[in-house]
């Protein structure tokens, strides 16, 4: 019985193969704003480069045809290797289809830049202020930190379907990226940074998370969800994570950055103040400085920092 | 004294202990080894394998050596690649579902990155080059032959340090470029990593050392009248790849040193602590990494130059857009390193530019395919196993740019960047648009060096399951990385990616039938050779018939100084203008010739420099000092000891060796 599920959910792939509709890939089937804009960049980007491409390779099959050496009928041009019409049509036309893609991505690129809030129509029940949510990858799990509600979780994320998410991303050890595929965007969690990146999910349902750059032995391991659910679910959700009896501070932190594999989903149902500013710098363990500060004094002392520094002495 | 032996955290023979695989492989290799030592002992060959390979400085012999070195080298990597194929096509569930486990795994996706980059496709690079480039340019050697021994035997003792690392201690788990702070001591504590190092810098100062020779060798020693824009195609594309290679190289060098620093000397170059910087390290490693890829590609491009014309019986369309391509490419690969990392959040301004300057370089590469298309338009095509390899590329190739571009569009990339997608596309290029190229450049100057043609049904075989194994192996992975899958997955969780994976693997192994197919023809080449023991009879100078480039006008194979006479290069295409003009080749009347001296110290530079970056792995710090010093004493000893006068091949010789040829042109009826 087993076996034949088994078959049968291969046999169930190979025709989706086949057919590639319905069958769910992820950048395709976007479930958020930001991931559908993408999609259809890549169509659109696909679709445009395809006009060309497909001509040129027809061309390579029927020429290596045409011209064959069997074929004494066709015509015989040895001594012909330079024709400015052609040279004309071969440099304008890609430089054409660049042109027209590079103004697409740099709007794109405009728009969708990942630390910029999006675009959103308000809602009128005035839920469309921003989420926000701290990230830290982990050796290998995530921490994802709600300092709005003071919980954190594990390998978990819940957020109201239509609620802009605002995501500020590091990293304790090892970069990673932080990647849904359904929502869009990726980005590094880099160590020592803070990145931001902003997503919304316009469907409620769950999606699978992933680290898009490899941090070492337990990387596999580092997947987690993305609930997109209604506000009452949240609201309900952030109950239950109260009533956890652990707790998030630096102490548990520090045990966290340990290396370890499959760490089940936790829930956090009080967070430290300021934490997440201290792994950012570096400073969660007692008595160590924090890199602002660090490089505060470093820029003190130098012409440099004096001229140029965004920290203010004066 | 035993330095990191004594330390168990090195773990310096766990892997032959725990890991099966390991232990049958490593078994295996020094059998082979072993019979091939017995075997050439038996059959008395050290003699001539000392005069005639080792020790050598002629440059078709040391192009050779490359290209074998690179072949054993394309057999490890592509284990590495299949070994992934398999245990991915099983690894659905967790951790234990395939039959590697991450330590494991991880060494291999990193060993077949660094081996397939810097020790097969630079070593075969650079046999084409060395093979190729004197006889195209109608020199009788490279500018500093001994220079060229040297490069080789560095590179082979790199190839041999990194194959070292699979008996002893293991192999970095770190992916091909090696990111801080996965790679620094924090994260690899293990011997990996040192491996890593010192096999990629001792294969960066080879491969330098050849580039200071070839650009060297193109700009002043070209045959006289052979002005630059006379230059054959190939010549053009090496001159630039080679000057890339002086321009990134370095880069990469001071990036390993800087990270050496790191894990020998405790400096924070680019950890999390005391100011040091990750993605410093990043930058710098792709500002090398990206115009590797030109590296790569360009010569690839100059085979196809060369071998559509042939084939085609037509000259190239469009030379001259062809060079301000390849400038135009020169330029723009130092301006696109960026794109690798799009998703680091660079900023609108960072990301438009990087975005935009990628689209652009696409641009002169697209040119190209143009330029060999028309090059077939009312030409006379002959379907031989090089033009197929050609046809082959130019019809992936294009594929390959098209999602190249896709990925240059960085709102794109963002749902792009590291998943398989991207490992299918830079594939889908190197694959397509590098390795279908060398193979094609392999076959095509294969009889120039041996005199005969390899097996065609087994070459037309080889071409077809590659072909055919490359698309089933990888369009599943463009397929995966749209489902989300990213790359290095040790396992997976999702069972509707298997079935890609399976037949991702499917492909991976009808490639390998391809690459059994290339050993038979090379076997039944090498039956050839032992059929007349190693002294390999004159052939026709031009086997493919309506060649265009003075290599074709030699014999085949060539004589030790190539050309008795110095050929007057008057136009574009010398060869084929000689063959229109109907000039006849010199039979009487010639010269003394100067040539080289052998020596032996390149090969012992070589040798201690694997003892020194083994050392320096392994912290015998007594073998570090002693190797360094002796590599220092060999080269100075090279300066002041060898003989750096030459000799002299008496024009009775030559008359000797050219008579030969002119026999076997007349036996033919040939009038040359």
């Amino acid at each position: 019985m087993k076996k034949l599920k088994k078959i049968l959910t291969f046999s169930e792939a190979l025709t989706c193969m086949l057919l590639l509709s319905g069958c769910d890939i992820a950048v395709l089937h976007p479930a958020g704003l930001v991931a559908k804009a993408q999609r259809d960049l890549i169509v659109v980007s696909l679709l445009l480069m395809l006009c060309i491409v497909i001509p040129v390779m027809i061309a390579i099959v029927a020429f290596a045809i045409k011209y064959r050496v069997s074929n004494s009928a066709a015509e015989y041009l040895p001594e012909w290797g330079e024709s400015h019409k052609v040279e004309f049509f071969m440099w304008g036309i890609p430089i054409c289809i660049v042109a027209v893609l590079a103004v697409l991505s740099a709007y794109f690129i405009h728009q969708y830049e990942p630390s910029k809030p999006l675009d959103l129509a308000l809602t009128d029940d005035g839920h469309n202020r921003l989420l926000r949510i701290d990230v830290v990858a982990l050796e290998w799990k995530w921490l994802f930190i709600y300092p709005e509600y003071g919980i954190a979780t594990i390998n978990e994320i819940y957020a109201p379907t239509g609620q802009q998410v605002s995501l500020q991303l590091t990293a304790e050890n090892t970069i990673n990226a932080f990647w849904v595929p359904k929502l869009g965007t990726v980005l590094y969690a880099m160590p020592q940074m803070n990145a931001k990146l902003h997503l919304v999910s316009e469907e409620d349902g769950q999606f699978s998370g992933i680290s898009a750059n490899y941090s070492g032995e337990g990387f596999s391991n580092m997947r987690f969800t993305w609930n997109s659910v209604s506000h009452d679910d949240f609201n309900h959700w952030v109950a239950r994570v109260r009533q956890s009896s652990v707790t998030l501070d630096s102490s548990t932190y520090l045990a966290l950055t340990q290396r370890n594999k499959n760490t089940p989903v936790t829930h956090f149902s009080e967070i430290e103040k300021n934490l997440y500013y201290r792994i950012v710098n570096r400073c969660v363990v007692q008595g160590s400085q924090c890199n602002e500060y660090l490089m505060r004094l470093a820029a003190e002392k130098s012409l440099w920092g004096e001229l140029c520094s965004v920290f203010n002495f004066k | 004294m035993f330095g990191r032996f004594t330390d168990p955290a090195a773990q310096a023979f766990s892997a032959l202990q725990h890991e099966p695989i390991v232990l049958y492989t490593v078994v295996a290799v020094g059998i082979i080894f072993f019979l091939v030592l017995v075997g050439i002992t038996l059959f008395g060959w050290w003699g001539t394998l000392w005069r005639n390979w080792i020790t050598t400085v002629d440059h078709k012999r040391i192009g050779i050596m490359y290209v074998i070195l690179a072949l054993v080298m394309l057999i490890r990597g592509f284990v590495d690649a299949l070994m992934m194929r398999m245990h991915q096509a099983v690894a659905v569930g967790g951790e234990s579902a395939g039959y590697l486990p991450p330590d494991h795994y991880d060494q291999i996706f990193t060993a077949h990155g660094t081996i397939m980059i810097f020790f097969m496709a630079t070593p075969l690079l650079f046999g084409l080059f060395n093979y190729v480039i004197p006889l195209q340019i109608g020199a009788r050697d490279v500018a500093f032959p001994f220079l060229n021994n040297l490069g080789f035997w560095i590179t082979c003792s790199g190839a041999v340090l990194i194959n070292l690392s699979l008996a002893i201690g293991n192999f970095a788990r770190v992916g091909w470029l090696a990111y801080p702070p996965l790679s620094e001591v924090s994260g690899s504590p293990d011997t990996g990593m040192d491996y890593y190092l010192w096999s990629l810098q001792l294969s960066g100062i080879a491969t330098t050392i050849g580039a200071v020779n070839f650009v060297a060798t193109i700009i002043k020693m070209r045959a006289p009248g052979m002005t630059m824009m006379k230059m054959p195609v190939f010549c053009w594309t090496t001159l630039i790849s080679n000057v890339l290679i002086l321009m990134i190289y370095p880069v990469l060098t001071v990036a390993f040193a800087l990270l050496a620093c790191d894990r020998y000397l405790g400096m924070h170059f680019f950890t999390n602590d005391g100011g040091g910087n990750p993605m410093a390290y990043i930058n710098y490693v792709w500002m090398f990494g990206h115009p590797e890829v030109y590296v790569l590609v360009l010569p690839a491009f100059g085979i196809l130059s060369e071998v559509v014309p042939t084939f085609s019986s037509k000259r190239l369309f469009g030379y001259t857009s062809m060079v301000w391509a390849i400038l135009v490419i020169l330029v723009l690969s130092f301006l696109v390193w960026v794109h690798h990392f799009f998703t680091m959040g660079g900023g609108i301004a960072v990301n438009t530019f990087f975005s935009t300057t990628t689209m652009v370089i696409a641009v002169p590469t697209g040119v190209k395919i143009f330029n060999w298309l028309f090059t077939m338009y009312k030409g006379r095509i002959r379907l031989e196993a090089p033009m197929l390899w050609c046809l082959g590329m130019m019809f992936t190739f294009v594929g390959g740019g098209l999602t190249g571009v896709m990925l240059s569009i960085a709102p794109a990339d963002w749902q792009f960047h590291n998943s398989l997608f991207l490992v299918a596309h830079f594939h889908h290029t190197i694959i397509g648009g590098v390795v279908f190229s060398y193979f094609a450049g392999f076959v095509y100057w294969f009889p120039k060096a041996f005199g005969i043609k390899l097996n065609r049904s087994l070459g037309i075989c080889a071409f077809l399951c590659w072909f055919v194994g490359f698309y089933l192996a990888f369009f599943p992975l463009y397929i995966l990385g749209l489902m989300g899958a990213t790359r290095r997955l040790q396992h997976y969780i999702e069972p509707s990616w298997q079935p890609y994976f399976i037949i991702a693997m499917i492909g991976a192994f009808i490639i390998a039938l391809g690459i059994l197919c290339t050993v038979l023809q090379l076997l039944l080449a090498i039956w050839y050779g032992f059929m007349h023991k190693g002294i390999l009879p004159v052939h026709e100078n031009d086997p493919w018939g309506d060649a265009r480039t003075l290599e074709w006008s030699i014999s085949s194979p060539p004589p030790a100084y190539n050309f008795a006479i110095i050929p007057d290069v008057k136009t574009l295409d010398a060869y084929w203008a000689m063959k229109m003009t109907g000039s006849k080749r010199k039979k009487t009347d010639f010269s003394d010739i100067h040539m080289p001296s052998n020596t032996s110290a390149g090969f012992f530079a070589g040798l201690l420099s694997l003892i020194l970056g083994f050392a320096l792995v392994w912290h015998l710090w007594w073998l570090v000092a002693l190797s360094f010093i002796s590599i220092i004493a060999v080269i100075i000893l090279h300066s002041f000891v060898s003989d750096h006068n030459g000799y002299y091949l008496s024009s009775g010789d030559v008359q000797m060796i050219e008579d030969q040829f002119t026999t076997y042109l007349e036996s033919k009826g040939i009038q040359a």
